[in-house]
């Protein structure tokens, strides 16, 4: 008989002890339910929300007029009345008024302007909208206006002009970030997204732990293979699983938003969203799911998870929190920008304010290479921790003894 | 293949105050089947532990064939924990295969390995069935092929009698006494005495994380006070009270059972006992391993 070492039926190396235990997480994870389900349910949320989108903003213009006769001239400047209040408004010239008010009984023009061009009157179906209403009244008052300069002599197209161009001059001393609504739209949504993975997908790993210590065939695993190998390859597996819900989610929903013409935002803008979301996904998982996989360790029952991951949690959740909270309206907040450099928020606050745009690159860089150069140390703590913690079962084991007996 | 040897060398283990092991010292032979017997908390698990590397231990050495045991030839020990366990919610045969893949088979043996055992112990119908839907003695059998799958070298296995039912005992002792004619040193703990006084080569019995006594079961009960039964109807109670290095150990019946004294002279108390009338049986005894074991135990709380 051979020794035992030459023995060829018996090598396994640490990449394939991993391996093997990452795809039965992986096995696992395939067949569970909860995984499939969660899955689905994200991918319907994420397609039926780029659909009510759609459907909420409509088409094109905010609103279609028609204008006939002398009205017709009123084209223009109803629409740079429109836009002064925010509402972009189509002009359709029509042939006559018992023309255009068939068009707005069958509801293809929203209102139909008439009149000698000189006052304002407005045929609609039913009642006015309130944006359009508004905008018709400035432009009524605009009218107004040219008429008495025009009685007093003055020019109006001068005044107007004049008018136009006396504004308060701002001088920023920084140079602002003009933020995209749709881009705010999608930190929330990469913050959102983030936020459940992170939640679901590092839980998974403490209970993973949690359900070896419970079944006690930890002992049977740590028979053959190191306790480093076991929590690599279980916080490999199960983040390889949400890797792949991530992108399946990211990338329907670009492509939904895009496909849907809900977004509007450029294809490398929308691409860069979706490769920064990943790219944060991976470093917060990794951040955090071992150091889940440690405070499980400390537990021996499956009731006590939530206990003891809930320290850690607690970043997860209050950086989200402030995200969702204050980036919205105030994307540039300077404490948020601080925060998002502090690797224990970056995982959340940093996917959102890369989608919204306006990050300095330096900061994008600073707060990948701070979570990096934390990874070694928690791998460390962890480590110590997961190793003199999953062999006693019982009570839960004290972080502060689990750090401490060598 | 005489050389291999499983050595457990002067291992050490303490909790804090709490000395678990002291200098725990035997070894197992090839084709040897091993009992390890001791009270609770004696140090079993411990021990077995240790050599498993699943605890370190504090001083001492477990070694393989002369060479401290490493990761590596871990692999080669098929392991059976006091704390039975498996993952609940997996199949039998993916388990089984997993666990064998784990201590290094490809992933054919692996599966040609798991139908032989499931097959050899029974549950082989219970292949696709998830661990958790099995009956306890079956999740047993179950773990039994855990350790057995990988065709380990050496066996190591912490109480795999308890929770069986007496078809699995014998199915399990047959497995076990085959697999040290295979030339495997096998160590098992139990507290079913009888059945290590019938199955084992050699015992080994732990107190308070020492060994106190090892060897073949002939030997430990040669080595134990030599017992008399004498069966003298007429003889009154206390009859052998006055012969030197005689104790009166028990009376069942017209049955006297005396403890000799090393040196005492048994010809002196058959010569008493025909003095009180008729002998109708005088013989010696063995102390079988469970009164060794008591006569240990009965130390400790002595000590």
């Amino acid at each position: 008989m051979s020794t035992p070492a030459q023995n060829p039926n018996v090598r396994l190396g640490p990449l394939a002890a991993i391996g093997l235990v990452a795809s039965r997480e992986i096995g696992t994870r395939l067949r569970s339910k909860a995984y499939l389900v969660s899955t689905v349910v994200m991918l319907v949320l994420i397609i039926g929300s780029t659909v009510v989108l759609k459907l909420l903003s409509g088409s094109g213009a905010d609103a279609t007029v028609g204008v006939t006769g002398p009205a017709a001239a009123l084209s223009a400047p109803l629409q740079a009345s429109g836009k002064a209040i925010g509402e972009s408004i189509d002009t359709t010239t029509v042939a006559d008024e018992a023309a255009g008010r068939a068009k707005v009984s069958d509801g293809s023009i929203d209102a139909l302007l008439i009149g000698d061009g000189k006052s304002l009157q407005v045929v609609v179906k039913k009642d006015l909208d309130a944006q359009l209403k508004n905008a018709f009244n400035v432009l009524a008052g605009q009218l107004e206006l040219s008429q008495q300069i025009t009685a007093l002599g003055g020019d109006p197209a001068k005044v107007s002009a004049d008018v136009a161009a006396a504004k308060v001059e701002v001088r920023p001393m920084e140079q602002p970030y003009d933020y995209n609504g749709q881009q705010l739209v999608l930190g929330i949504i990469a913050g959102v997204l983030i936020y459940i993975s992170l939640m679901l997908n590092g839980q998974m790993v403490a209970q993973g732990v949690v359900e070896e210590k419970t079944s006690r065939v930890v002992e049977l695993l740590l028979s053959t293979i190191r306790p480093w190998q076991l929590m690599a390859g279980k916080v490999l597996g199960i983040g390889t699983m949400g890797l792949i819900q991530m992108i399946l989610i990211g990338g329907v929903g670009i492509v939904a938003g895009l496909a849907t013409g809900v977004l509007t935002i450029s294809l490398s803008a929308a691409l860069g969203t979706v490769v920064w979301l990943i790219v944060w996904y991976l470093l917060g998982f990794f951040m955090y799911s071992i150091v889940f996989a440690a405070l499980g360790a400390l537990v021996s029952r499956q009731e006590d998870v939530g206990g003891a991951v809930t320290p850690a949690l607690m970043f997860v959740i209050a950086g989200y929190i402030v995200g969702v909270s204050v980036l919205p309206t105030d994307p540039g907040n300077s404490f948020v920008e601080v925060l998002s450099l502090i690797p224990m928020f970056s995982p959340t606050l940093m996917p959102m304010r890369l989608a919204m745009g306006g990050v300095p690159v330096w900061e994008a860089a600073l707060s990948v290479l701070l979570v990096v150069a934390l990874i070694p140390g928690l791998i460390w703590f962890a480590g110590r921790v997961y190793n003199n913690a999953v062999m006693r079962t019982g009570a839960k084991v004290k972080l502060r003894d689990a750090l401490k007996a060598a | 293949m005489a050389d291999q040897l499983l050595e457990i060398d002067a291992v050490s283990k303490s909790y804090g105050a709490t000395v678990a092991l002291r200098d725990m010292t035997f070894n197992v032979r090839a084709g040897e089947l091993f009992g390890f017997v001791g009270s609770n908390g004696a140090g079993k698990t411990t021990t077995m532990r240790i050599a498993l590397g699943v605890l370190s231990s504090d001083s001492g050495q477990v070694r393989w064939n002369g060479e401290p045991i490493t990761v590596e030839t871990r692999r080669h020990i098929g392991y059976m924990p006091e704390e039975r366990g498996l993952y609940p919610r997996m199949k039998v045969a993916e388990q089984l295969t997993y666990l064998a893949r784990l201590h290094g088979m490809s992933k054919a043996d692996a599966k040609r390995a798991v139908g032989v055992w499931t097959e050899r112990l029974g549950v082989a119908a219970r292949r696709d069935d998830e661990v958790q839907k099995l009956s306890l003695g079956n999740q047993q059998r179950v773990q039994l092929a855990a350790a057995l799958v990988h065709n380990p070298r050496i066996l190591v296995l912490d109480e795999p009698f308890s929770g069986l039912d007496p078809v699995a005992v014998d199915v399990m002792s047959q497995v076990l006494r085959e697999k040290a004619d295979d030339g495997v040193p096998v160590v098992f703990s139990s507290h079913q005495l009888d059945l290590v006084e019938r199955l084992c080569d050699r015992v080994g019995i732990v107190r308070n994380g020492q060994m106190v006594t090892s060897g073949t079961v002939d030997e430990l009960r040669a080595g134990g006070a030599v017992r008399l039964i004498v069966h003298a109807p007429q003889a009154p109670d206390g009859w052998a009270d006055q012969l030197p290095g005689v104790t009166q150990r028990g009376r069942h019946g017209e049955k006297t059972e005396l403890e000799l004294a090393p040196g005492a002279d048994d010809q002196a108390v058959l010569r008493a006992a025909l003095d009180t009338g008729p002998v109708h049986e005088f013989a010696h005894r063995l102390p079988s391993l469970t009164e060794l074991f008591r006569h240990v135990v009965t130390e400790e709380t002595a000590a």
